[in-house]
């Protein structure tokens, strides 16, 4: 049944925890940049012109209805076919698994954000140019920091399921949590252990995230209590 | 124009879509004079007055400010806004920000001011609108005319030469208009060049260099104060400011 000293040792040995690091890395890269890229696409969907919101809509569309398995094995096995600069060795499934689950986290955010920009009133915009304060600056200092409160409880669901869409990526043969999980039961069969292992790195990781996002809300809440 | 105008409107005219907003609009404002508009709901005052400083456009005619005319030419509209202090009816504080915080940010964004010497100067305005305490709090902990004082000394921290002010006591409960009508009078003693759009006569009486009365997208009749309220000349002045005064 299950032993104890063997869960323990799954827990502590090194393949698991490189793994539970590039769950991590890849979660938050994935993030990071569909943040940004989510900003764009959002600001693209509240625009004044109508290609620009069709396109949005087009690419929203098409990557929340595309299943992340798909998008995934499309992008590793598909891409190369397509071209020859995917055959390169830079092509990692690391760098795979980043670009896949990107594309559709974008859409995904695109729309949380849009709605958060939306919600912070114009007259906070007016206001600030009165001032003589520049586009960027006016985004920067006043509408993006109100937009982000209001957005967090939401990312923050969606950042929390995105870290475990990565598991995903065992298909492409990723070495994240999942993959070196499998890996180890195939040799050793205790299913019980590693799989028991893998999940208290899920929890703990959650529980660490749900930590920072009460943080957040609460710094980010200022001047609303 | 001569050097001292600071606000120049001529033959302006304004559409939104196919409904005309603003029918011809001629105003010049002198330096340290104070305008104050005022006329019926809907009759063009906000959109003339939010044409001043480029929150809104104008498709006719011409308007200059401090002897640049605002066009869409004009690459640094951010340079004449910050020239042009805004107070608007609903204050537009920044609500993630303390007071004097909106009262620094842009100092140090826009005139790029040390911290130091830009907490300086919003102390001392806030000095200036009798709230130096509520330096830390944020918008949300304060009254309605409270955060109109801090929106006043916002709009003073970037050292204006023409203060512009939407109906800045509408949104109040009557027990706080004074203590903003009292700070726009102190303004008004300074010499400060004013334009406001607001209903209320004593402050127009006291401070007005001219009334304009609107109407219709129009001007249709300007004056002293003294004059324009006891004796106007158009019918439409007349049914106003009975109304207003009843
Ligand atoms: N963005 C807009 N799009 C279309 N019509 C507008 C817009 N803004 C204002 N209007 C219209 O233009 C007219 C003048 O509006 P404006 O806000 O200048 O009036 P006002 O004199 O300030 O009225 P109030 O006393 O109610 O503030 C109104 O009929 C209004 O409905
Ligand atoms: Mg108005």
């Amino acid at each position: 049944m299950f032993q104890l000293d063997l869960f323990l040792q799954a827990i502590f040995s090194a393949p698991l925890f490189k793994g539970a690091l590039l769950t991590i890395g890849l979660s938050l890269c994935v993030m990071a940049v569909s943040l940004v890229l989510g900003m764009g696409l959002g600001s693209m969907a509240g625009s004044p012109r109508r290609s620009a919101r069709w396109l949005a809509t087009l690419y929203v569309w098409l990557f929340r209805g595309a299943p992340a398995l798909l998008v995934l094995l499309f992008v590793w096995n598909g891409l190369p076919q397509i071209s020859e600069i995917f055959r390169a060795g830079w092509f990692t499934p690391f760098f795979a698994a980043f670009l896949a689950l990107s594309l559709i986290q974008i859409a995904y955010l695109a729309e949380i954000l849009r709605s958060a920009f939306a919600a912070v009133g114009h007259g906070q915009r007016e206001g600030a140019a009165a001032l003589g304060m520049h586009r960027w600056q006016i985004f920067l200092v006043i509408t993006m920091p109100q937009a982000l409160r209001i957005a967090v409880p939401a990312l923050m669901n969606e950042f929390i399921s995105l870290l475990k869409t990565t598991s995903l990526a065992t298909v492409i043969s990723l070495k994240e949590l999942m993959t070196v999980s499998q890996f180890a039961i195939a040799t050793s069969f205790r299913f019980l252990e590693w799989y028991g292992a893998a999940l208290v790195y899920y929890l703990v990781i959650v529980s660490v995230l749900t930590l920072a996002q009460n943080r957040i809300e609460y710094v980010l809440s200022r001047g609303y209590r | 124009m001569n050097t001292q105008t600071a606000i120049q409107v001529a033959g302006v005219n304004k559409w939104y879509g196919a409904f005309q907003v603003l029918k011809g609009i001629d105003l010049t404002v002198n330096k340290g004079e104070r305008i104050v508009i005022c006329g019926p709901s809907g009759s063009g005052k906000s959109t003339l007055i939010r044409c001043m400083n480029r929150l809104e456009v104008h498709q006719e005619g011409s308007i200059i400010v401090n002897g640049v005319e605002l066009t869409s030419q004009l690459k640094r509209i951010d340079r004449v806004r910050s020239d042009v202090g805004m107070v608007f009816q609903h204050f537009n504080l920044f609500p993630h920000l303390t007071v004097l915080e909106n009262c620094t940010v842009a100092q140090r964004w826009v005139r790029k001011l040390a911290k130091k010497q830009a907490v300086e100067i919003a102390m001392t305005y806030l000095e200036r609108v009798h709230i130096p305490e509520k330096a830390d709090k944020y918008p949300g902990q304060l009254s309605g005319g409270q955060q109109q004082r801090v929106a006043i000394a916002r709009a003073l921290c970037m050292n204006p030469s023409i203060m512009l002010f939407d109906e800045p006591t509408s949104a109040l409960d009557p027990e706080m208009v004074k203590e903003v009508l009292d700070t726009m009078i102190s303004l008004a003693a300074d010499g400060m060049t004013m334009v406001c759009v607001t209903h209320e006569m004593n402050f127009a009486r006291e401070v007005a260099s001219e009334v304009v009365f609107m109407d219709g997208g129009q001007i249709i009749e300007r004056n002293t104060p003294d004059i324009l309220f006891s004796a106007p000349t158009h019918e439409r002045t007349k049914r106003f400011l009975g109304k207003l005064l009843h």
